[in-house]
């Protein structure tokens, strides 16, 4: 019985969770129309949230591509279909892995660190303090970042994706004597529109989740100290699960795309 | 336990009675726990008013309803001569102009210099100050005021919590306010930094003749600063008069008070 009203308890408490989310969404694309518009904050959390996660990205998808081109060269061998692998690595990279490591990672670092930020912002006072200023601060701190991640997260994607399919490369190059110019080539012989825009497009859709619950954590957080370390945790937690969410929409919906 | 009151700390007759702030029959409750019962309060022009509490009274929460970051369940709060209910967001913003707030923790914005931390206000009130091209002279002048000219481009980690509090009165003084509201002004500091900061808050209303409404449990500041003192005891102004008055009387409660 206990366990029962504890899971009704638990479910009761993700829906209004996912309510209070859907309100604080809202409340950024009424607020994102209206001016002033904070363009100077605006391009500072572009550097901040963007150019600063570039090295982070870009090890990680190094790394990534050397692995499945590791990993999946012997099957590909025995199976005498190496030459496929630069296609192989080059659609799993663009449509699938590229944009969901990047994403996850972003959520690691991205989400946790606006949760965190604005967490320690509203427990010391400076929200207040900048709304008695005569700053909207939803507009100056919510909004800027949402836009901010909106933005960046895409390009990031590009980065990371080239970054992996260099590290892909390498692997081939070094083991299988594939120049660098015939396994681009292929690859982007590979690729299609069709492999690229949904790509991209989710992609947008993950910025937006990952500065969205960033900022909802971070902007909401009660309970002093300890409420900034959970707005961190619960960011990451959330942004992740939400990402998975938005990743099977957008693959669902670009499979009916495929089947037109 | 109410003191009638129309004299000043030393005993003489107050002559200005214009009045800048007015609270009637203030109610807030957050859920269960009823804070604030129907408190009433006035603050004339030019007067120290010191409003002393214990931890949990509701004084924070009173000070907030004054600028309209809090709204109260009930009650009238009029600020300047403006019924705070009745404002939108624009007049509320104008009239946050002429109010400075000292947060408790100052509430520095922690990735802004102290330069940018002053700048910050000026460019927001840009209605009352007109369109500032150089702010340098006005930031330093604010500085000055509080003797850390030399700190201008200091971030607020690298500054001592005397310092910060300090640069945060700078702040409040920038727009030029006519009543500074401080809520805990000498808490968490020691007692020299403490009476620095007193002295300072006493230098700034003789040289601006601003009315200051002082929240805090601090005996010493209210004993030094107040021209008038209110206790806020179970949600109400439980008794009021000079500090001469109140802490000669026997009433056990406001005893309580000013017991070593």
């Amino acid at each position: 019985m206990a366990v029962a009203t504890e899971a009704l308890h638990r479910t009761k408490q993700f829906f209004i969770e996912i309510g209070e989310l859907s309100t604080f969404a809202s409340r950024f694309f009424k607020e994102v129309i209206k001016a002033p518009f904070e363009f100077k904050e605006l391009l500072r959390q572009c550097y901040q949230l963007g150019v600063r996660s570039l090295f982070l990205v870009g090890l990680t998808g190094f790394i990534i591509g050397l692995v499945l081109t590791l990993q999946s060269r012997p099957t590909l061998i025995e199976f005498g279909a190496v030459s496929w692998m630069p296609n192989m690595v080059g659609i799993s990279i663009v449509r699938e892995i590229g944009p969901v490591i990047t994403a996850l990672i972003c959520a690691g670092r991205i989400a946790s660190g606006i949760g965190a930020e604005l967490g320690s912002m509203r427990v010391t006072e400076q929200i207040d303090a900048m709304e008695v200023s005569g700053t909207n601060p939803f507009k100056y701190l919510v909004v800027t970042r949402i836009l901010a991640t909106t933005l960046m997260l895409p390009l990031l994607v590009v980065f990371g994706d080239l970054i992996a399919l260099y590290g892909s490369a390498l692997v081939e190059n070094l083991k299988g004597n594939v120049s660098f110019q015939l396994y681009f080539n292929t690859v982007f012989g590979a690729l299609s529109f069709g492999d690229l825009i949904p790509a991209t497009v989710k992609s947008f859709f993950f910025g937006f989740v990952i500065g969205l619950v960033g900022c909802y954590k971070g902007y909401n957080s009660k309970k002093g100290t300890a409420g900034v370390g959970l707005a961190a945790n619960t960011a990451v937690v959330m942004a992740s699960l939400l990402l998975f969410m938005v990743d099977f929409i957008a693959v669902f919906i670009s499979d009916i795309f495929y089947e037109l | 336990m109410k003191v009638p009151n129309n004299t000043n700390a030393n005993g003489k007759k107050q002559t200005n009675n214009k009045v800048i702030i007015k609270i009637k029959g203030l109610r807030k409750s957050f859920g269960e726990n009823h804070v604030l019962k129907g408190f009433d309060m006035t603050l004339y022009e030019g007067e120290n008013l010191v409003i002393m509490g214990k931890s949990g009274s509701g004084k924070s929460v009173m000070i907030k309803c004054l600028v309209g970051l809090i709204a109260p369940d009930s009650g009238y709060v009029e600020v300047l001569g403006k019924d705070i209910s009745t404002l939108n967001q624009k007049s509320l913003d104008a009239l946050r102009a002429n109010i400075g707030f000292l947060f408790q923790g100052s509430a520095l914005y922690d990735s802004m210099t102290v330069r940018e931390n002053l700048e910050f206000p000026m460019r927001r009130h840009q209605q009352k100050l007109g369109k500032v091209t150089n702010t340098e002279p006005l930031v330093l002048e604010a500085l000055e005021n509080v003797g850390l000219a030399h700190t201008l481009d200091l971030m607020p980690a690298e500054l001592s919590g005397g310092m910060k509090r300090r640069v945060a009165l700078a702040r409040t003084l920038i727009l030029k306010p006519k009543v500074i509201l401080y809520d805990e002004p000498t808490s968490g500091l020691d007692p020299i930094t403490s009476k620095e900061i007193i002295e300072l808050m006493r230098t700034i209303q003789k040289k601006y003749g601003t009315s200051s409404l002082i929240i805090t449990h601090d005996v010493d500041c209210a004993r030094v600063i107040s021209e008038r003192m209110i206790l806020l005891v179970d949600g109400i102004n439980y008794a009021e008069g000079t500090y001469a008055e109140l802490s000669a009387s026997k009433d056990l409660k406001v005893e309580a008070f000013f017991k070593k």
